[in-house]
Protein backbone atom coordinates (compact mmCIF):
# COMPACT_ATOMS: atom_id res chain seq x y z
CA UNK A 1 0.00 0.00 0.00
CA UNK A 2 2.72 2.58 -1.35
CA UNK A 3 -0.15 5.23 -1.81
CA UNK A 4 -0.24 5.63 1.89
CA UNK A 5 3.65 6.84 2.17
CA UNK A 6 3.04 9.24 -1.09
CA UNK A 7 -0.31 10.53 0.89
CA UNK A 8 2.03 11.13 3.85
CA UNK A 9 4.97 12.70 2.18
CA UNK A 10 2.15 14.91 0.21
CA UNK A 11 0.81 16.30 3.88
CA UNK A 12 4.98 16.72 5.00
CA UNK A 13 4.81 19.24 1.90
CA UNK A 14 1.57 20.88 2.17
CA UNK A 15 2.38 21.50 5.86
CA UNK A 16 5.71 23.14 5.22
CA UNK A 17 4.25 25.62 2.29
CA UNK A 18 1.06 26.73 4.36
CA UNK A 19 3.45 27.26 7.60
CA UNK A 20 6.21 29.32 5.86
CA UNK A 21 2.99 31.91 4.86
CA UNK A 22 1.25 31.35 8.16
CA UNK A 23 -1.81 30.15 5.99
CA UNK A 24 -4.46 27.37 8.30
CA UNK A 25 -6.86 26.33 6.01
CA UNK A 26 -6.23 24.12 2.83
CA UNK A 27 -9.05 24.65 0.09
CA UNK A 28 -7.62 22.71 -2.86
CA UNK A 29 -4.54 20.67 -3.55
CA UNK A 30 -3.67 19.70 -7.05
CA UNK A 31 -0.98 16.65 -7.98
CA UNK A 32 0.61 15.70 -10.72
CA UNK A 33 1.20 11.96 -11.51
CA UNK A 34 2.78 10.39 -14.50
CA UNK A 35 1.11 7.73 -16.16
CA UNK A 36 4.37 5.27 -15.73
CA UNK A 37 4.09 5.87 -11.60
CA UNK A 38 2.10 3.46 -11.18
CA UNK A 39 -0.07 5.50 -8.65
CA UNK A 40 -3.80 4.80 -8.26
CA UNK A 41 -6.07 8.01 -7.98
CA UNK A 42 -9.01 6.69 -5.83
CA UNK A 43 -6.62 4.93 -3.44
CA UNK A 44 -4.06 7.87 -3.17
CA UNK A 45 -7.43 10.25 -2.14
CA UNK A 46 -8.72 7.82 -0.26
CA UNK A 47 -5.18 7.33 1.78
CA UNK A 48 -4.83 11.69 1.91
CA UNK A 49 -8.88 11.60 3.30
CA UNK A 50 -7.94 9.31 6.16
CA UNK A 51 -4.66 11.01 6.79
CA UNK A 52 -6.36 14.82 7.05
CA UNK A 53 -9.56 13.98 9.11
CA UNK A 54 -10.72 15.97 11.60
CA UNK A 55 -7.63 18.03 11.02
CA UNK A 56 -7.48 21.33 9.79
CA UNK A 57 -6.63 19.93 5.89
CA UNK A 58 -10.10 18.36 6.32
CA UNK A 59 -11.98 18.63 3.59
CA UNK A 60 -9.86 20.15 1.34
CA UNK A 61 -10.54 19.76 -2.47
CA UNK A 62 -7.90 16.84 -3.73
CA UNK A 63 -7.76 17.01 -6.79
CA UNK A 64 -5.53 14.75 -9.73
CA UNK A 65 -3.97 15.08 -13.05
CA UNK A 66 -2.46 12.34 -15.50
CA UNK A 67 0.52 13.31 -17.50
CA UNK A 68 0.49 11.15 -20.26
CA UNK A 69 3.58 8.81 -21.41
CA UNK A 70 5.72 10.52 -23.84
CA UNK A 71 8.72 8.28 -25.84
CA UNK A 72 11.08 9.02 -28.07
CA UNK A 73 12.00 6.09 -30.22
CA UNK A 74 15.13 3.86 -30.02
CA UNK A 75 15.47 3.34 -33.49
CA UNK A 76 14.17 6.71 -35.48
CA UNK A 77 13.98 8.85 -32.61
CA UNK A 78 10.32 9.96 -33.28
CA UNK A 79 8.38 11.20 -30.20
CA UNK A 80 5.14 9.80 -29.71
CA UNK A 81 2.35 9.50 -26.95
CA UNK A 82 0.64 5.79 -26.83
CA UNK A 83 -3.23 5.36 -26.28
CA UNK A 84 -2.40 2.03 -24.15
CA UNK A 85 0.90 2.16 -22.06
CA UNK A 86 0.06 -1.00 -19.91
CA UNK A 87 1.17 -3.25 -23.09
CA UNK A 88 4.66 -4.07 -22.51
CA UNK A 89 5.95 -3.56 -26.17
CA UNK A 90 5.07 -0.03 -27.47
CA UNK A 91 5.45 -0.46 -31.25
CA UNK A 92 7.03 3.34 -32.47
CA UNK A 93 4.21 4.95 -34.84
CA UNK A 94 7.05 5.90 -37.24
CA UNK A 95 8.90 2.51 -37.76
CA UNK A 96 7.39 -0.05 -35.22
CA UNK A 97 10.58 -0.46 -33.67
CA UNK A 98 8.91 -2.12 -30.02
CA UNK A 99 12.34 -2.02 -27.42
CA UNK A 100 14.24 0.35 -25.60
CA UNK A 101 12.38 3.87 -26.01
CA UNK A 102 13.22 6.61 -23.83
CA UNK A 103 10.61 7.76 -21.20
CA UNK A 104 10.57 11.63 -21.96
CA UNK A 105 7.39 11.99 -19.77
CA UNK A 106 4.93 10.01 -17.51
CA UNK A 107 7.19 9.56 -14.48
CA UNK A 108 6.40 12.78 -12.68
CA UNK A 109 4.74 13.09 -9.00
CA UNK A 110 4.83 16.59 -8.13
CA UNK A 111 2.34 18.98 -6.35
CA UNK A 112 1.49 21.57 -8.38
CA UNK A 113 -0.38 24.02 -6.18
CA UNK A 114 -2.03 24.82 -3.09
CA UNK A 115 -5.17 27.16 -2.38
CA UNK A 116 -5.25 27.86 1.04
CA UNK A 117 -6.13 30.90 3.66
CA UNK B 1 -4.77 32.70 -1.53
CA UNK B 2 -3.40 30.05 -4.44
CA UNK B 3 0.30 28.94 -4.02
CA UNK B 4 2.67 27.25 -6.66
CA UNK B 5 4.41 24.77 -5.32
CA UNK B 6 6.19 22.40 -7.79
CA UNK B 7 7.60 20.65 -5.01
CA UNK B 8 7.99 16.92 -6.14
CA UNK B 9 5.97 14.23 -3.29
CA UNK B 10 9.22 11.87 -3.08
CA UNK B 11 11.14 14.62 -1.98
CA UNK B 12 12.19 13.85 0.97
CA UNK B 13 13.24 10.47 0.14
CA UNK B 14 15.22 11.18 -2.75
CA UNK B 15 17.00 13.42 -0.51
CA UNK B 16 17.85 10.53 1.83
CA UNK B 17 18.76 8.72 -0.20
CA UNK B 18 20.99 10.86 -1.85
CA UNK B 19 22.52 11.30 1.61
CA UNK B 20 23.38 7.50 1.71
CA UNK B 21 24.66 7.45 -1.72
CA UNK B 22 27.02 10.10 -0.69
CA UNK B 23 28.19 8.09 2.80
CA UNK B 24 28.76 4.59 0.23
CA UNK B 25 30.50 6.77 -2.11
CA UNK B 26 33.26 8.47 0.37
CA UNK B 27 32.99 4.61 1.99
CA UNK B 28 33.85 3.06 -1.18
CA UNK B 29 30.86 0.15 -0.15
CA UNK B 30 28.95 -1.36 -2.72
CA UNK B 31 24.85 -0.82 -1.78
CA UNK B 32 22.51 -3.32 -3.47
CA UNK B 33 18.82 -3.60 -3.42
CA UNK B 34 17.84 -6.67 -3.81
CA UNK B 35 13.83 -7.19 -4.55
CA UNK B 36 11.47 -10.18 -5.24
CA UNK B 37 8.25 -11.49 -4.66
CA UNK B 38 8.15 -13.51 -1.29
CA UNK B 39 9.80 -16.80 -1.94
CA UNK B 40 11.83 -15.84 -4.51
CA UNK B 41 14.69 -16.60 -2.81
CA UNK B 42 16.76 -13.52 -1.92
CA UNK B 43 17.43 -14.49 1.59
CA UNK B 44 18.76 -18.01 0.24
CA UNK B 45 20.58 -16.49 -2.69
CA UNK B 46 22.38 -14.28 0.40
CA UNK B 47 23.44 -17.32 2.48
CA UNK B 48 24.77 -18.71 -0.60
CA UNK B 49 26.77 -15.21 -1.40
CA UNK B 50 27.85 -14.49 2.07
CA UNK B 51 29.33 -18.09 2.42
CA UNK B 52 30.81 -18.41 -0.58
CA UNK B 53 32.89 -15.37 -0.61
CA UNK B 54 33.11 -14.77 2.89
CA UNK B 55 37.41 -15.32 2.32
CA UNK B 56 36.92 -12.35 -0.51
CA UNK B 57 34.77 -9.56 0.77
CA UNK B 58 33.32 -7.82 4.04
CA UNK B 59 29.37 -7.65 3.64
CA UNK B 60 26.77 -6.50 5.64
CA UNK B 61 22.83 -7.47 5.30
CA UNK B 62 20.39 -4.63 6.03
CA UNK B 63 17.24 -7.40 5.94
CA UNK B 64 13.45 -6.05 5.68
CA UNK B 65 10.22 -7.39 6.36
CA UNK B 66 6.60 -6.99 7.98
CA UNK B 67 7.67 -9.23 11.24
CA UNK B 68 10.20 -11.40 12.64
CA UNK B 69 13.61 -11.65 12.58
CA UNK B 70 14.32 -14.86 10.86
CA UNK B 71 16.27 -13.72 7.50
CA UNK B 72 18.68 -11.73 9.98
CA UNK B 73 19.29 -14.76 12.28
CA UNK B 74 19.83 -17.46 8.62
CA UNK B 75 22.10 -14.76 6.98
CA UNK B 76 23.99 -14.12 10.37
CA UNK B 77 24.70 -17.59 10.80
CA UNK B 78 27.00 -17.01 7.81
CA UNK B 79 28.89 -14.83 10.25
CA UNK B 80 27.73 -12.19 8.27
CA UNK B 81 26.82 -8.64 10.13
CA UNK B 82 22.97 -8.75 10.33
CA UNK B 83 20.67 -5.89 11.05
CA UNK B 84 16.67 -6.70 10.96
CA UNK B 85 14.19 -4.13 9.79
CA UNK B 86 10.45 -4.64 10.79
CA UNK B 87 8.19 -2.61 8.83
CA UNK B 88 4.99 -3.29 11.03
CA UNK B 89 3.17 -3.86 7.69
CA UNK B 90 4.94 -1.59 5.21
CA UNK B 91 5.00 -3.10 1.68
CA UNK B 92 8.37 -1.22 1.26
CA UNK B 93 11.50 0.31 2.78
CA UNK B 94 12.44 3.25 2.50
CA UNK B 95 15.52 5.59 2.60
CA UNK B 96 14.79 6.72 6.04
CA UNK B 97 14.85 2.81 7.33
CA UNK B 98 17.91 2.03 5.87
CA UNK B 99 19.45 5.34 7.60
CA UNK B 100 18.49 4.38 11.14
CA UNK B 101 19.59 0.59 10.42
CA UNK B 102 23.13 1.73 9.29
CA UNK B 103 23.70 2.98 12.85
CA UNK B 104 23.63 -0.82 14.05
CA UNK B 105 26.68 -1.42 11.42
CA UNK B 106 29.93 -1.52 11.71
CA UNK B 107 30.96 0.50 8.12
CA UNK B 108 34.96 0.29 8.83
CA UNK B 109 36.01 -1.49 5.73
CA UNK B 110 32.82 -2.71 4.46
CA UNK B 111 32.79 -3.81 0.85
CA UNK B 112 29.34 -4.82 -0.35
CA UNK B 113 25.87 -3.69 1.25
CA UNK B 114 23.27 -5.86 0.27
CA UNK B 115 19.34 -4.22 1.37
CA UNK B 116 16.86 -7.28 1.34
CA UNK B 117 14.02 -5.50 0.41
CA UNK B 118 10.15 -6.45 1.65
CA UNK B 119 8.67 -9.83 -1.00
CA UNK B 120 6.89 -7.30 -2.64
CA UNK B 121 7.38 -7.11 -6.77
CA UNK B 122 5.33 -3.49 -6.96
CA UNK B 123 5.77 -0.81 -4.41
CA UNK B 124 10.11 -1.47 -3.40
CA UNK B 125 10.18 -0.44 -7.46
CA UNK B 126 9.24 3.42 -6.26
CA UNK B 127 11.20 4.10 -3.38
CA UNK B 128 14.97 4.70 -4.18
CA UNK B 129 17.38 3.75 -0.66
CA UNK B 130 20.52 5.04 -2.27
CA UNK B 131 21.47 1.79 -3.69
CA UNK B 132 24.42 1.32 -6.64
CA UNK B 133 21.83 -0.97 -8.13
CA UNK B 134 18.33 -2.55 -7.84
CA UNK B 135 18.72 -6.72 -8.15
CA UNK B 136 15.43 -8.35 -9.11
CA UNK B 137 15.02 -11.74 -8.45
CA UNK B 138 12.53 -14.14 -10.14
CA UNK B 139 11.80 -17.71 -9.68
CA UNK B 140 10.63 -20.50 -12.35
CA UNK B 141 7.93 -21.54 -9.55
CA UNK B 142 6.60 -17.88 -10.58
CA UNK B 143 5.75 -18.02 -14.15
CA UNK B 144 7.19 -16.31 -17.19
CA UNK B 145 4.54 -13.42 -17.35
CA UNK B 146 5.88 -11.88 -14.39
CA UNK B 147 8.19 -9.19 -15.92
CA UNK B 148 5.08 -8.39 -18.45
CA UNK B 149 2.32 -8.08 -15.28
CA UNK B 150 5.19 -5.86 -13.11
CA UNK B 151 7.34 -4.48 -15.67
CA UNK B 152 8.43 -0.96 -13.35
CA UNK B 153 10.73 -3.73 -10.92
CA UNK B 154 12.21 -4.84 -14.03
CA UNK B 155 12.19 -1.79 -16.35
CA UNK B 156 14.68 -0.20 -13.54
CA UNK B 157 17.23 -3.17 -12.28
CA UNK B 158 20.62 -3.41 -13.31
CA UNK B 159 20.82 -7.67 -13.06
CA UNK B 160 17.73 -9.89 -12.99
CA UNK B 161 18.52 -13.29 -11.36
CA UNK B 162 16.21 -15.97 -12.72
CA UNK B 163 16.42 -18.43 -9.53
CA UNK B 164 15.44 -22.22 -8.82
CA UNK B 165 16.68 -23.15 -12.69
CA UNK B 166 16.61 -26.69 -10.93
CA UNK B 167 12.91 -27.06 -10.80
CA UNK B 168 12.74 -26.14 -14.73
CA UNK B 169 11.63 -29.97 -15.55
CA UNK B 170 8.78 -29.51 -13.21
CA UNK B 171 7.04 -26.38 -14.16
CA UNK B 172 5.88 -24.52 -17.48
CA UNK B 173 8.53 -22.13 -17.52
CA UNK B 174 10.16 -20.70 -20.84
CA UNK B 175 13.52 -19.10 -19.74
CA UNK B 176 13.67 -17.35 -23.22
CA UNK B 177 10.24 -15.70 -23.12
CA UNK B 178 11.05 -14.15 -19.42
CA UNK B 179 14.24 -12.89 -20.78
CA UNK B 180 12.71 -11.74 -23.85
CA UNK B 181 9.98 -9.76 -21.98
CA UNK B 182 13.05 -8.54 -19.78
CA UNK B 183 14.88 -6.81 -22.30
CA UNK B 184 11.98 -5.69 -23.79
CA UNK B 185 11.45 -3.86 -20.79
CA UNK B 186 15.38 -2.56 -20.66
CA UNK B 187 17.66 -3.96 -22.92
CA UNK B 188 20.79 -3.07 -20.90
CA UNK B 189 19.47 -5.61 -17.86
CA UNK B 190 21.77 -8.37 -17.35
CA UNK B 191 20.04 -11.55 -16.69
CA UNK B 192 21.72 -14.64 -14.93
CA UNK B 193 19.49 -18.23 -14.69
CA UNK B 194 20.40 -19.86 -11.28
CA UNK B 195 19.91 -22.22 -8.62
CA UNK B 196 20.49 -21.15 -4.84
CA UNK B 197 20.04 -24.81 -4.14
CA UNK B 198 22.59 -26.51 -6.59
CA UNK B 199 24.61 -23.42 -6.70
CA UNK B 200 24.38 -23.76 -10.86
CA UNK B 201 25.07 -20.27 -12.33
CA UNK B 202 25.92 -18.68 -9.29
CA UNK B 203 29.74 -18.30 -10.71
CA UNK B 204 28.30 -15.63 -13.40
CA UNK B 205 26.51 -13.88 -10.42
CA UNK B 206 29.79 -13.56 -8.65
CA UNK B 207 31.81 -12.44 -11.24
CA UNK B 208 29.04 -9.48 -11.63
CA UNK B 209 29.74 -8.54 -7.61
CA UNK B 210 33.53 -8.57 -8.29
CA UNK B 211 32.89 -6.90 -11.21
CA UNK B 212 30.78 -3.90 -9.49
CA UNK B 213 32.88 -4.02 -6.32
CA UNK B 214 36.04 -3.52 -8.03
CA UNK B 215 34.58 -0.27 -10.40
CA UNK B 216 33.07 1.26 -6.98
CA UNK B 217 36.26 0.96 -5.30
CA UNK B 218 37.97 4.44 -4.31
CA UNK B 219 41.18 4.78 -5.51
Amino acid sequence: MHEMSIAQSILDIIKQEMEKRGLTKLIRVKIKHGRLTNTVPEALETCFMALTVKTPLESAVFELEEVPALYRCFNCGREFSPDDTSRLLIPCPGCNEEFGHTVLAGKELFIEYIEAE
Amino acid sequence: MKVSVIRNVLEANDRLAQELKDLMARRGILSLNLMSSPGAGKTSLLERTLADLRGEFKMAVIEGDLQTDNDARRVAATGAQAVQINTEGGCHLNSSMILEALKQLDLDGLDILFIENVGNLVCPAEFDVGEDYKVTLLSVAEGDDKPEKYPLMFNISAVSLLNKIDLLPYVDFDMKRAEGFMRALNKDIEVLPVSCRTGEGLDAWYAWLRAKRAAKKPA
